[in-house]
């Protein structure tokens, strides 16, 4: 196994910032717009956002919320990993709103396609949009594209992206992994 | 651990400490779906349960019900009351029928003790109990783990006292193997004639005054007397039994902590319970009645997961 970093500390800050210009750009005051961190490793970045919008840029009253999409992904007894589930935290009711959906890693799509049958037990949201750090290309299952994206990788199936934050990893990295053996 | 250890719910006997916890954290999760305003998932869309009712239920069944389509199985229903059982068809003949039109699941309710286990061992779908007998009925029990671990935190080291017709009451039994599992201590508190001859091997104290039994406790779940089940008279009177068993407002009142009650219905209001402790701030009679929804989802849920494609 091997692993390559992507991005380090400093380039996810820059890109961090650039995605929250480029929200505040697209939905100004954020009056009408709510953030969904897609459970389990969307939300760390959806509260870096959160928070770099509401200190730095001093977006005021941003709602942020938690959604897992465990009972709604198509995988259910076909994958030999149990799907265990997370916590959904959605304090708001998304009718009429515009919903942005934050991830980390856009790989096949499955989950978000997941997400959007999810939030629709929350209300009809205006739109949904959709925010991830990497996107991997050529790997969709299913004809699904980010509005906002970090990065930009090529991954071939055996590679593996991992994005570590420093809440849970003790450092903000993003690597490539290889999964195959060295020979 | 993210599996269950077994892949049917015949009892809690069969159960282990980490499985329960595993129920309680997916109970967790589908008790926030069930507060959605849309409050259904489509996880097991290509299941199909059959809820197979040999004895009269309304809640058990609702709540199986309610769970299923909640997770978005296909449900069909049986009750022995309308079938060929009467017709003198046996019990395995008459699931492998059901199991033939393609079920995945049942849920079976039964008066004979041990009818889950024979039937588990006779055919391919997953088992629930939902109560056999006087024997188990494991999803109560574990509502009711939930319900109090939800109102106090915990069910380790907690005290919990079960009060009435014990010998009768397969709640009884699920609940003394759920609370111990989880590290509680547990009373029976009962007249003698509707204590079991041997239920201190359970590891179970024995009270037979209410006050003293309910001074100690934390929580007290309440039995209704099985009268269906008896048949000799147990105690003198109704009103005796409701007299030196029944819990009112004035004894709750009387004591030195203020407790939890706790009641798996259906409730003889006057008998074992009064109506002003039944309505009490101190009962949460109804929250297991909510619980329960939840934590037969979790169960049917993870049972599902270990079904094979």
């Amino acid at each position: 196994m091997s692993q390559k970093t992507l991005l380090n500390s400093k380039e996810i800050g820059i890109i961090l910032h650039r995605l929250a210009c480029q929200l505040i750009e697209n939905h100004l005051d954020f009056s009408n717009t709510v953030l969904v961190g897609i459970q389990p490793r969307g939300i760390y970045l959806a509260e870096r956002l959160a928070s770099i919008l509401r200190d730095e840029y001093e977006v005021k009253d941003i709602e942020l919320g938690y959604l897992d999409i465990t009972f709604f992904r198509d995988d259910f007894r076909r994958s030999e990993k149990i799907l265990e589930a997370n916590k959904t935290n959605i304090n708001f009711v998304v009718e009429n709103k515009k919903v942005v959906f934050i991830d980390d890693v856009l790989y096949t799509g499955r989950s978000i396609r997941a997400a959007l049958t999810a939030i629709q037990s929350f209300g009809r949201p205006e739109e949904i949009e959709l925010l991830v750090l990497i996107d991997r290309r050529f790997s969709r299952h299913l004809p699904i594209q980010p509005n906002y994206r970090g990065r930009q990788v090529d991954a071939i199936n055996e590679e593996r992206v991992k994005v570590n934050w420093s809440e849970n990893e003790g450092e903000d990295m993003v690597y490539l992994i290889n999964q195959e053996k060295d020979n | 651990m993210s599996e269950l250890s077994v892949n049917h719910l015949l009892g809690i006997k069969y159960l282990k400490e980490e499985d329960i916890q595993l129920i309680f954290e997916t109970a967790d999760q589908f008790k926030e779906v069930i507060n959605r305003p849309i409050k259904k998932v489509p996880s097991l869309r290509d299941i199909t349960i059959a809820n197979l009712f040999f004895e009269n239920s309304t809640r058990t069944k609702l709540s199986f019900e309610l769970a299923e389509k909640r997770l978005s199985a296909d449900v069909i229903n049986f009750s022995a009351s309308q079938s060929s059982v009467k017709k003198g068809e046996t019990l395995i003949d008459t699931v492998n029928n059901i199991l033939s039109m393609k079920v995945d699941m049942v849920v079976m309710r039964h008066p004979n003790p041990g009818a889950g286990v024979f039937l588990s061992k006779n055919v391919s779908a997953s088992i629930v109990n939902a109560g056999d007998g006087a024997h188990e009925h494991p999803t109560q029990a574990l509502l009711d783990s939930y319900s109090i671990r939800e109102k106090l935190g915990d069910v380790a080291g907690k005290n919990v006292v079960i009060v009435g017709d014990i010998l009768h009451s397969r709640v009884a039994l699920s609940n003394i193997f759920a609370l111990k599992l989880q590290g509680a201590n547990v009373k029976v508190c009962g007249p003698k004639t509707l204590l079991p001859t041997y239920i201190e091997s359970l590891g179970v104290g024995v009270e037979t005054n209410l006050r003293k039994a309910l001074e100690w406790c934390d929580v007290a779940n309440m039995l209704r007397v099985q009268n269906e089940r008896m048949d000799i008279s147990y105690f003198p009177s109704t009103r005796e039994y409701a007299q030196q068993y029944g819990v009112t407002k004035a004894l709750l009142d009387s004591l030195s902590k203020e407790i939890v009650i706790m009641h798996p219905g259906p409730i003889n209001r006057g008998v074992e319970i009064t109506s002003d402790v039944a309505d009490s701030k101190q009962s949460i009679i109804l929250n297991q009645v909510e619980n329960g929804v939840a934590v037969r989802m979790a169960v049917i849920y993870l049972l599902a997961a270990k079904i094979k494609k």
